[in-house]
């Protein structure tokens, strides 16, 4: 369902040269599939996943998530994209401070077609255990509980593909666990294929498909 | 989620900022309220005072000053015109044109508040706006006819001169507080209810004391000694009334006419007719016979030689003219006000965008289009306006509340805080299109926020 082709993406640095962030020649992602790609800090995972949420979009090359080839497709038809097909979790959680858990939640489908579904919303948060929590702003919410409503946002505009960065990389052992074993249920539940970036080695070990992300992007090696 | 509601979450989020802009906001449209409000009251008060009366006949000479002094109580009186007009009116050949006609006499002053001298038709037969007659409070009634030292006072001036029903006052001649000029006392029957017009700061009294007061003026006896200060007892002044009218066989024709129209005029009866004067005469005439009552102010001026004018005319032109422009003037600053209220908001929406860029970058990696987040932003700056704005139409309306009876006292015109105008609505696509003028720049900023850039740059 999602796959990159030669995908180089590079900056202009201030001296006037290219840095050069990816160069992808082949990256694949089945249906429902769950792939970890593992990388340290500054490989451009990133920006790989910018690259294929549409947010950023590539230097060359071809992104094609459900045969739609993001290069072809206008920037607000590539937002209208992202908005119904793609969910993301941010590192950092980036939930909306003056929302309420079930608002950020209903944001994630605000700008798709289904709009807002109040039912859908509630259902997520019930899923990963914030039921109780639905009116609670995020300053109200401990670090785990925002991962988690993070995640419920990801998934509340039923998306085909997941992409994850570094979803454990600010939450403890405990809550890290449990981040994670919610991703997976939830994305093999709604039948969503999910690409989860970390540079945490037992997070990693938890997946069938293990890339290393050195290996997929030879920007890094080349560098 | 609606695009409002986004915006409303980002107010709140900011909402100090927030609720000291729509705070200025409130400002300057409170002061366009309390502008519109005050001067269309005004306005309307004018114009509804001047309904009152079909024609004004009076003096040839300033059109604009008799209706001042006649209808507004304002300004000096004009020149005098005899008796005999107002006598045409009611009972010469004019009569059948004429519903009700009150002369006015002018030149006398209680506390600052003319005197007026006038017949109890002035209560009875005309009404102070359309369908509402003059009413008496606390059990007062209208002065009487044979009654010459009755007198009726509007309700500002019962308030601030402390008249009740009952007491007693002496007018003096001309506007100066003068004991020497001090006239007969009157006594004071009724006090008017409210009516806001400019009749709430009249004196008025019967217009047989008025000539009684005067006599000496009107018989070219020396002035200050009047006919009624020779008589310092009213019962005297009574009993010199009834004599008179015993004596009123000198002018057969006018006893046996106003007889007719069942009125008891004994108005200085020691004055012959024709040394009367008066100030003016208010008529209302009666309907139908449009070319005539069309006409009928050229004949007055021909035939009798005094100008007859259209109050509400000469009010339209008033209002028209100088105070129109006036108010423009006023309405121009208030809305120089609102504008500098919304660069407030433009000032404050802009300076929040570096903070904000992390916040449209996720609504923009959520899939949120530009357009659609430069649509939040202007539904922003929307919301501050016309929330700013709904708190200005409450403290402008709050602020002709306070205003109200200080104008009340100074203009005669009552100010309810609950009068609103139908200009005020022009407030609500005036804010929209000024707060989607000075939301654009913020908006813009919105659109170009570089999605990638902002989320690795912001925490």
């Amino acid at each position: 369902m999602l796959q990159l082709k030669d995908v180089k993406k590079s900056f202009l640095q201030p001296d006037g040269s290219e840095l050069r962030i990816l160069d992808i020649p082949e990256f694949n992602v089945a249906a429902g599939e769950q792939v970890v790609l593992v990388g340290r800090s500054g490989c451009g995972k990133t920006t790989l996943l910018h690259v294929i949420a549409g947010i950023s979009r590539p230097t060359s090359g071809r992104v094609r998530i459900e045969g739609w080839d993001l290069a072809l497709l206008a920037e607000a038809e590539v937002d209208q994209f992202r908005a119904e097909r793609i969910g993301y979790v941010f590192q950092t959680f980036n939930l909306l401070p003056s929302f309420t858990a079930l608002e950020n939640v209903q944001l994630g489908m605000t700008f798709g077609r289904l709009r807002s579904d109040r039912g859908r919303a509630r259902h997520l948060l019930d899923r990963v255990g914030l039921a109780h929590r639905l009116t609670h702003r995020p300053t109200q919410l401990s670090v785990g509980e925002q991962q988690r409503v993070a995640v419920a946002r990801a998934l509340a505009n039923r998306p085909q593909l997941l992409l994850a960065d570094e979803p454990t990389a600010n939450v403890d052992m405990g809550n890290q666990q449990n981040i994670i074993d919610l991703l997976r249920e939830t994305c093999e539940e709604e039948k969503v294929a999910l690409v989860l970036v970390t540079h945490a080695p037992e997070v990693a070990e938890q997946f069938q498909r293990i890339e290393y992300l050195e290996k997929v992007n030879l920007a890094w090696t080349t560098r | 989620m609606s695009l409002w509601k986004i915006a409303w979450r980002s107010i709140q989020q900011r909402s100090l900022a927030s609720a000291l802009t729509a705070l200025s906001m409130a400002l300057g449209v409170a002061l366009v309220v309390a502008v519109l409000v005050i001067l269309g009251v005004i306005d309307q008060s004018f114009r509804r005072s001047a309904q009152g009366y079909d024609l004004i006949v009076g003096a040839k000479g300033s059109r604009f000053e008799l209706v001042l002094s006649t209808v507004f109580h304002l300004g000096r009186p004009t020149a005098s015109i005899r008796y005999l007009v107002y006598y045409e009116l009611i009972n010469g050949r004019y009569a059948p044109d004429v519903e009700a006609a009150v002369p006015v006499c002018l030149g006398d002053t209680f506390k600052g508040f003319r005197v007026i001298g006038t017949t109890p038709d002035m209560f009875d037969k005309f009404e102070y706006s359309s369908g509402k007659p003059y009413e008496f409070r606390d059990g007062g009634r209208n002065f009487a006819w044979g009654e010459p030292f009755e007198a009726v006072v509007g309700a500002t001036v019962a308030r601030r001169a402390g008249l009740e029903v009952g007491k007693t006052f002496r007018p003096v001649h001309g506007d100066v507080l003068d004991r020497d000029d001090e006239h007969d006392e009157f006594t004071v029957v009724g006090i008017l209810k409210p009516t806001g017009t400019p009749n709430d700061r009249a004196v008025f009294v019967n217009i047989e004391g008025f000539y009684r007061i005067h006599a000496s003026a009107f018989l070219g006896a020396e002035p200050g000694k009047s006919a009624a200060k020779a008589e310092p007892d009213k019962s005297a002044a009574k009993a010199e009334s009834d004599k008179s009218a015993a004596k009123a066989e000198s002018d057969k024709s006018a006893a046996k006419a106003e007889s007719d129209k069942g009125h008891h005029d004994e108005a200085g009866d020691e004055i012959p007719m024709d040394k009367k004067e008066i100030t003016a005469v208010l008529v209302a005439l009666r309907t139908g016979n449009i070319p005539r009552r069309v006409a009928l102010p050229k004949m007055l001026s021909k035939e009798l030689e005094v100008q007859a004018i259209a109050p509400s005319e000469e009010v339209s032109r008033l209002f028209e003219g100088i105070v129109g422009n006036v108010q423009w003037i006023l309405l121009f600053l208030a809305v120089l006000v609102v504008i500098v209220a919304g660069i407030g908001i433009l000032v404050s929406m802009y300076n929040s965008m570096s903070d904000r860029r992390h916040e449209i970058a996720i609504m923009r990696a959520l899939g949120a289009r530009r357009v659609t987040v430069m649509l939040i932003v202007l539904w922003e700056s929307i919301l501050l306006a016309l929330g700013g704005g709904a708190m200005g139409v409450l403290l402008g309306h709050g602020l002709t509340g306070l205003l109200g009876p200080i104008i009340a006292d100074q203009v005669g015109v009552v100010v309810s805080p609950f009068q609103f105008q139908t200009s005020e609505l022009i407030l609500i696509p005036g804010l929209i299109l000024l707060a989607v003028v000075v939301g654009y720049l913020p908006a813009i900023v919105a659109y170009r926020t570089d999605v990638a850039q902002s989320l690795i740059a912001s925490p």
